[in-house]
């Protein structure tokens, strides 16, 4: 009896400590996510508002089917955000990987400062970061004039490069903006491994390769699943790296969305994309937790 | 003990950093520019002189700043003090409140059995899997339909309309910064010795005293992290921002991307120098705390 | 003058494992632990002996029965208003205080002024033999440094029982010998019950005044030192203390306190019971190795021819397993009195052993 009194009050301790936290999820997370699914069924009126009616118009137009026929526009910018989003998060694994394996395997005393010099950039502002890379990559900036200045070293003739605006500048900016968020977490699987592991298999005959490929691999395994998952799902959902190193050319669904709910003023059709938008990343996400796992990595990162 | 390690991979480590920093540097460098378009490098502004050279100046040569002739005409920028203002005023309220509530979240969720507990769990994870812009729009017509129906049922005209500002901000920083708060402090508690509580409240200590004076103190490293996570996610957020904010709580980073869409000089730059120096001197007194709690 | 200082009742507890099925971790415990005793709880773990103490602090309640100090039921009493304190396994010392911190909280909470306590904490820093540590930190001190600080914390407050879980459990073999001796002084100096958990015999053996042996939540003996190994009641004490030999048996006759079991394979014990035996009744006899001879002696009512199958030389002793008629082994200790240590017997050897009626004794389980 006496148990039940303290489990009682410990069940009361709990929801009380609980309660602004799920009030402020349910009212700003669970709530908005509701009413956007409703709008998304909705159309919009003349004067941009939305009415509320249930028609899956919106979605049928995002996959392309019209009253005129197929019209793949929407399809192409879908299908244009998750292939850069794959191609993004694949650079940045094989950029990270190096550079994680690195500090992981460096005196310990070196460890810290290497790990803060990986974070320093991710402090510099994300839209700053942006902005330096215009500077790097138009016509008549860093890279043009440092490529320029090398082929008058060399007596070769130098026609500056359309670096900026275009579709490579905005997976530059994509790639720079995400890198750290895959550094980190294959840094803390990378880090857990015991150094005796990396003997064991030299012991056991394997080379270098066979080594990467059989023990530190599959052990980092954890921390590329956790980064892809921090690296694929904002880069999915960025709109401003498209918007200004794209310069506009470079449509992905966040630009779409945001583009719906400023500019065309149509919020049911925006919201039908971002429903389309997270249930592509959800799959993604599901996909990669079912199979391998929702690691602590993510957490440490 | 040296560990053989293949030079490719010291040099691929030197490459990435490379990649890393120069950007930065880059944007150090050209803060101190004597081109006011800032397209390419004219060296560095030499002269001193007694006024400000005249605004439309295409080469600056001289100033009453020296090389720091663009951090004087930042702090005579109006909008974008208030900017920084706005920023620090939010990050600084939302990493208070979502720090308080994250961490109370993270001791009821490792501590408590209660029945909204696994719905509670699946709702913190949200914000970590679904994209921002989702969330940004999300919350952008959850306002937008209240405040519609507060105005019109309690009849406000004019300027005592709700409308979205610093308050809708604050209120969506929170929501997407306290599940970050709750993994990292919940993380921290994963470690704790529950023994030490108990030897507190052997020691006459109530509930409450042993929280104050042994439990707090204890998981502080994790809750300053967790606050530190919270205050650079607000400090650097944009989308989110994007879709909440109204006139008159223009964030700096809504500024900058206002600026990128028009015209940009040095000003820039020398912001986000100062941006970054800033940053390493609050790194570096955190760090410091930390290492006296610890 | 209440006579008891801790006192048990009836108590039960229970426990929902994370499997879902409920674990009875103290099954109808009822004790009495008197003044100024130095009491344990000896048991396997997983005996309830933990579980027994941390009810007596506070931090679980019985499912069932109530706990008394000094005659007052605790019901559910808060720990921080039960006037015991508690040396914790791991020390639980508070990494964030320095030691003078650590030792003076208590006093704290209770409102005890400074200056004062700074004198208590001093004092009791002496106690323990750590003057002058105050400003240190818990993680800046060995094991048995920090055994010392968690002592010193829970004695300034001069509780009216000492609760002490595996305090030594952490330290390796020599400093755990010195800590017993320490803590038995400790407790002749400052006169209060100490309740020791543990699952070392030894230790159990030589620091107590009474003993409560526990297995699977139930307690099974509570008695001194001597009791408890010289006459142990049931065949898990005789085992779990020391090293005994297990024959079983039926009685055939049962003399006042002599007992006659007829062995398997024929051979008759003559052992001691006070038990009420009827003829007929099946029964162990354990014998302590030690407590028979391969040399004969005078008086030794028990004698059986045997061969020896193993001898093991340990030093001090010799041990030798002795296979007996009926398929029965029995360890013999001999000690090695002899500077050249000429084992008795070689392996293969017919030996006659030998040991006393008193020295048997009659089991029931």
């Amino acid at each position: 009896m006496l148990q039940r009194l303290r489990a009682s009050r410990d069940r009361w301790l709990g929801l009380v400590l609980i309660a602004p936290t799920l009030l402020l999820l349910t009212a700003l997370l669970l709530v908005p996510l509701i009413l956007v699914v409703i709008t998304s069924f909705g159309s919009r009126s003349p004067d941009g508002n939305v009415i509320y009616t249930f028609s899956f118009e919106n979605y049928l137009r995002l996959v392309g089917i019209t009253a005129e026929g197929f019209d793949p526009l929407y399809v192409e910018i879908l299908w244009r955000s998750v292939w850069l989003a794959v191609q993004t998060t694949t650079l940045v694994i094989v950029i990270a990987f190096p550079l994680a394996y690195f500090v992981a395997r460096a005196p310990a005393r070196w460890r810290n400062l290497f790990l803060f010099l990986i974070l320093v950039p991710l402090w510099t502002n994300f839209v700053i970061r942006i902005y330096a890379w215009i500077m790097i990559l138009r016509n008549q900036g860093v890279l043009n004039s440092l490529l320029g200045w090398a082929a008058s070293l060399v007596g070769l003739p130098f026609q500056p490069l359309d670096l900026y605006p275009s579709a490579g500048a905005v997976l530059v900016g994509m790639i720079y903006e995400f890198l750290p968020f895959m550094i980190l977490p294959i840094y803390t699987s990378l880090e857990k491994i015991d150094d005796s592991l990396f003997e064991a298999a030299a012991d056991l005959g394997a080379n270098a390769v066979r080594t990467f490929l059989r023990v530190t691999l599959p052990l980092a395994l954890p921390g590329i699943v956790a980064g892809t998952i921090l690296v694929f799902i904002p880069v999915m959902g960025t709109f401003i790296v498209s918007d200004i190193l794209g310069g506009r050319q470079v449509i992905l669904v966040g630009n779409l969305i945001q583009r719906q709910f400023l500019d065309a003023r149509d919020a049911a059709f925006g919201s039908a994309a971002s429903i389309i938008l997270m249930a592509l990343t959800l799959v993604v996400t599901v996909f990669y937790t079912r199979r391998f796992g929702f690691g602590e990595e993510i957490v440490k990162a | 003990m040296t560990k053989r390690r293949s030079p490719w991979v010291t040099l691929a480590a030197i490459l990435v950093y490379v990649f890393l920093y120069a950007p930065i540097v880059v944007l150090v460098i050209f803060s101190f520019n004597s081109s006011r378009t800032n397209v390419t490098f004219a060296g560095p502004i030499t002269g001193f002189s007694a006024e400000f050279p005249d605004p439309r100046t295409s080469v600056v040569t001289a100033s009453p700043c020296g090389p720091f002739h663009w951090f004087c005409t930042l702090a005579g920028n109006r909008e974008l003090i208030n900017a920084a203002r706005n920023t620090l005023t939010i990050a600084f309220t939302s990493t208070l409140i979502s720090t308080t509530i994250g961490t109370m979240a993270a001791l009821a969720l490792q501590r408590y059995q209660f029945p909204v507990k696994t719905f509670s769990e699946v709702s913190l994870y949200i914000p970590i899997v679904i994209p921002e812009i989702v969330m940004g729009i999300g919350i952008l017509t959850l306002f937008g339909a209240l405040f519609r129906f507060l105005n019109a049922s309690l009849g406000l005209t004019g300027d005592g309309r709700l409308a979205m500002g610093i308050g809708t901000v604050i209120l969506s920083h929170i929501a997407f910064s306290v599940p970050f708060v709750t993994l990292v402090v919940r993380a921290r508690l994963q470690g704790f010795d529950k023994a030490v509580e108990e030897a507190a409240m052997d020691l006459y200590a109530n509930e409450w005293r042993t929280f104050w004076r042994v439990t707090l103190p204890i998981i502080a490293p994790g809750v300053l992290s967790g606050g530190l996570l919270a205050f650079t996610l607000s400090l650097d957020d944009f989308v989110i921002t994007f879709f909440t904010t109204g006139p008159g709580a223009t964030t700096l980073p809504i500024y900058v991307y206002g600026l990128l869409r028009r015209i940009t000089t040095p000003e820039l730059n020398a912001l986000s120098t100062l941006w970054i120096a800033l940053v390493f001197v609050a790194v570096f007194i955190t760090q410091r705390l930390e290492r006296r709690a610890a | 003058m209440p006579e008891f200082a801790v006192e048990l009742r009836d108590v039960s507890k229970r426990f929902p494992a994370p499997s879902g099925e409920i674990v009875n971790a103290v099954r109808n415990v009822s004790l009495q632990i008197r003044d100024g005793e130095f009491f344990s709880m000896l048991g396997p773990s997983g005996c309830g002996k933990t579980t027994s103490l941390r009810m007596i602090a506070g931090f679980e309640l019985p499912t069932e029965g109530d706990i008394f100090i000094h005659d007052k039921p605790m019901g559910q009493t808060a720990p921080y208003q039960r006037p015991v304190n508690t040396v914790f396994q791991n020390y639980a010392l508070f990494p964030h205080m320095t030691i003078g911190e650590n030792v003076g909280f208590g006093l704290e909470m209770k409102g005890v002024d400074k200056a004062q306590r700074l004198t208590r904490v001093r004092q009791a820093l002496e106690m323990v033999r750590l003057p002058g540590y105050e400003a240190r930190r818990p993680r800046q001190m060995s094991g048995g440094q920090q055994q010392r600080v968690a002592l010193a914390r829970a004695l300034v407050n001069h509780p009216e029982v000492l609760l002490l879980d595996e305090p030594l459990g952490a330290l390796d073999l020599k400093l755990r010998k010195e800590m017993q001796l320490e803590l038995k002084r400790l407790q002749r100096e400052v006169g209060i019950t100490f309740i020791y958990v543990t699952h070392d015999q030894e230790e159990a053996l030589t620091m107590s005044d009474r003993i409560a042996v526990m297995s699977g939540g139930r307690v099974l003996q509570v008695g001194p030192a001597f009791e408890i190994y010289e006459r142990p009641n049931c065949r898990f004490v005789a085992d779990f203390i020391g090293e005994s030999n297990f024959l079983e048996g039926t009685v055939r006759e049962v003399q006042q306190r002599t007992a006659t079991v007829e062995l398997a394979g024929g051979l008759l014990a003559y052992a001691e019971s006070d038990l009420a035996l009827t003829n007929g009744q099946a029964v162990t006899v354990t014998v302590r190795p030690e407590k028979i001879g391969l040399r004969p002696y005078e008086g030794a009512q028990n004698v059986y021819p045997g061969r020896v199958e193993d001898i093991v030389y340990i030093g001090t002793d010799t041990h030798y397993t002795v296979l007996l008629a009926g398929d029965q082994r029995l360890r013999v200790r001999e000690q090695n009195e002899d500077p050249y240590s000429r084992p008795l017997a070689s392996p293969g050897d017919a030996v006659t052993i030998y040991f006393d009626r008193a020295a048997a004794r009659v089991l029931l389980d």
